[in-house]
């Protein structure tokens, strides 16, 4: 077993449950692809900066939109400047190399130094969108028509996937990839969360959010809050000066936890339950 | 040597593949199981298994499998934290000790572990009694001792068996009934891509561009085209109210599912109760008044528009099949039957969604209704995997 292995461990700013610790690691060693997958909030993108910094690499970030294409990752080859340039004699039209540029991956893929490379939310694109890249990221290499290049992996970027959906990747996707669920938080974990992005807090503040925060994921709630909105929530209350005391009884500042009416309502009746 | 772990994973309905598999042995190879069934078992998930809806097939397979495997109480941390930090390292093979440890069979080195366990207050490096490091004990890690049960070196501290046997992703096993998000992937399936549509001219047209230049006497005009997009039109009709209320969050999900898949050319939605009848509501709480004539659904929407009914499919069977019940003016003397035939007829792609997965209590008087629609109509019940059946027939052709 080598032991000069780099090894992901967290960071300070970034709690880590073993389990995902362990699957990062795996998947550094194996030089495969991880995919992250978890409820909205759970930290899925901080993920990649956390490893970026604890590794000291440098992050490459390509979000994905409904738009996005695979090709637009690899590069880029602008023909329509080409041709306005051709018209008009402007300088260097002969060298094709002008109008290519790198995307995100061609970027990741040309760097001298080993990067991370976050593919985020990758569900958001087309359904074909993970097939058009599954030699790419296999062989860690693409090759331009327009320059006759190809573009070939300096050194192998960490890959770091995120996906919020279900079941819509491709199979033959997946199967090169390293998969982790990130689970929601137990009260400890989530605990130990908080204390990261607070430096003096409350103990008495902090048990009473914990606890109705919990309470209210146990409601039947249409969106749940997950630990982004916890930490929004605690600097409302901080910023608003709350008495911890009236924390689980009134729920200060819902909306901040709640994004919808219906959810919101929901709290509301099971308050007023509990009031009496 | 455990191929039958892979076999036993495929016969659990967990497809797993050969390069999936030697990803494994690989992973094996290099290390990253660390010795320890625990580490093992995230090892395998996460290589193995690509869905968290998956997570509890593997726990059951690797119950199954694993069962056998002995694995001893939790050792108490500080003794770990040190048998991992071993602070000194020694040559001090004895051949006398070595003979003594290969007599001992396995159960009782478990027995002698135990007691170990029990008596013993500290470190102990380089010994052979103790649990320790570097020594030639039957217990410990980084010994010298050709047999014996390593301790430590690798977290052992929550053990695989009862991780696997929490079966706490039993809650996202993808045969239980969907939320969603699910929906919309499913709704995702509905497309069918043409350029004849209505949409800002975008996309270069290459050999039309060069065409138009060489026709401009060799002056640059760029002609663009339409993008390709889906076509697909859905009229949805939902049952609302009554029975249909013990379904009520599930059909909300499928229907913010359905209005949030923007990839749709058009949709249609209205709602019914238990029956379709001569007026269909405009929204879910079915207020006579705010309705629109089925008829006139029925020659306006045109027959290339995809039907998806959503009901459960019980009532009364005069109200499927009877004319003089009365509905607030809804009803004429045409059979509620009549009036779904009158839309099986016109729109080729409909089917029928049914809220029920299983119809446990309502037997007897409610099947009847279920069974007699259940013969018309393609029904499915509104889990994922029928959804996706559902779906498909919509957009294949005949």
């Amino acid at each position: 077993m080598s032991k000069q292995m780099e090894q992901f461990e967290g960071s300070n700013e970034y709690v880590v449950s073993p389990q995902l610790m362990n699957s990062v690691n795996i998947a550094i060693a194996l030089e495969k692809p991880l995919l992250i997958k978890g409820e909205p909030g759970t930290g899925k993108t901080m993920l990649a900066e956390a490893i970026s910094k604890a590794l000291d690499k440098e992050l490459v970030i390509w979000n994905i939109k409904s738009t996005t294409k695979a090709q637009d990752g690899l590069y880029v080859y602008d023909v329509v400047q080409r041709l306005y340039d051709s018209q008009f004699g402007g300088d260097g039209v002969d060298d094709i190399k002008k109008y290519v540029k790198l995307g995100k991956v061609g970027e990741a893929f040309n760097s001298e130094k080993q990067v991370i490379l976050l593919i985020d939310e990758i569900d958001k694109a087309d359904l074909e969108f993970p097939n058009d890249l599954l030699w790419e990221l296999d062989k860690m290499e693409f090759h331009i028509p327009e320059t006759k290049e190809t573009v070939k992996a300096k050194k192998r970027p960490i890959v770091i996937i995120t996906s919020n959906a279900e079941k819509e990747l491709p199979d033959a996707f997946l199967r090169r990839c390293i998969f982790h669920y990130i689970e929601f938080p137990s009260q400890e974990l989530m605990e130990e969360i908080v204390k990261v992005h607070f430096d003096n807090l409350d103990e008495k503040l902090l048990a009473q959010v914990i606890e109705a925060f919990y309470w209210i994921r146990d409601m039947e709630i249409q969106k749940k809050p997950s630990t982004s909105e916890v930490i929004d929530w605690i600097q409302a209350l901080e910023i608003g000066g709350i008495n911890p005391e009236i924390i689980k009884k009134e729920i200060p500042f819902a909306g901040v936890l709640l994004k919808k009416n219906e959810d919101l309502d929901t709290v509301e009746r099971v308050k007023r339950r509990f009031k009496y | 040597m455990f191929s039958a772990f892979f076999y036993l994973l495929r016969a659990k309905g967990l497809d797993v593949s050969l390069n999936e598999w030697l990803t494994l042995i690989e992973a094996l190879d290099k290390g990253l199981a660390y010795s320890s069934l625990t580490s093992f078992y995230y090892l395998a998930r996460s290589i193995l298994v690509k869905s968290e809806t998956e997570f509890d097939k593997f726990d059951g397979a690797f119950l199954e499998f694993f069962k056998d495997i002995q694995y001893f109480e939790e050792i108490p941390k500080e003794l770990l934290d040190w048998l991992n930090n071993p602070s000194e390292k020694k040559d001090n093979y004895d051949k006398e000790q070595d003979l003594f440890n290969k007599g001992l069979s396995m159960e009782e080195i478990q027995k002698m572990l135990l007691e170990r366990l029990q008596e013993q207050d500290g470190e102990h490096n380089g010994g052979k009694y103790w649990v320790g490091t570097g020594g030639m004990s039957v217990f410990g890690n980084a010994g010298n001792a050709t047999n014996g049960i390593r301790v430590g070196g690798q977290s052992i501290r929550h053990s695989a068996m009862q991780v696997a046997s929490e079966r706490k992703f039993n809650d996202f096993r993808n045969d239980t009934v969907l939320d969603t998000r699910q929906f919309q992937m499913a709704f995702r399936r509905l497309r069918q891509f043409s350029s004849r549509v209505d949409a800002p001219k975008t996309e270069l047209n290459i050999d039309g561009s060069i065409d138009e230049t060489c026709n401009n006497a060799g002056n640059l005009k760029l002609v663009f085209e339409k993008p390709r997009q889906n076509t697909v039109k859905v009229l949805l009709l939902m049952d609302s109210g009554g029975s249909m209320d013990y379904y009520s969050n599930l059909c909300t999900s499928l229907f913010q599912a359905v209005s949030k898949s923007s990839h749709f050319k058009d949709l249609k939605v209205y709602y019914f109760h238990n029956c379709i009848y001569s007026k269909l509501y405009t929204d879910p709480y079915c207020i006579p008044g705010n309705w629109i004539d089925t008829e006139w659904v029925l020659n306006n929407i045109s027959s290339e528009y995809k039907v998806i009914i959503v009901g459960d499919a019980s009532m009364d069977p005069s109200e499927l099949l009877g004319v003089s019940y009365y509905n607030y003016g809804a009803r004429t003397s045409v059979t509620g039957m009549e009036w779904l035939k009158r839309f099986q007829n016109k729109y080729e792609k409909m089917v029928w969604l049914n809220p029920i997965v299983e119809m446990g209590w309502r037997s007897g008087f409610w099947r009847q209704t279920y069974n007699t629609i259940n013969d018309q109509f393609d029904m499915y019940p509104l889990t994922i995997a029928d959804l996706e059946r559902a779906l498909k027939k919509l957009i294949v052709a005949k």
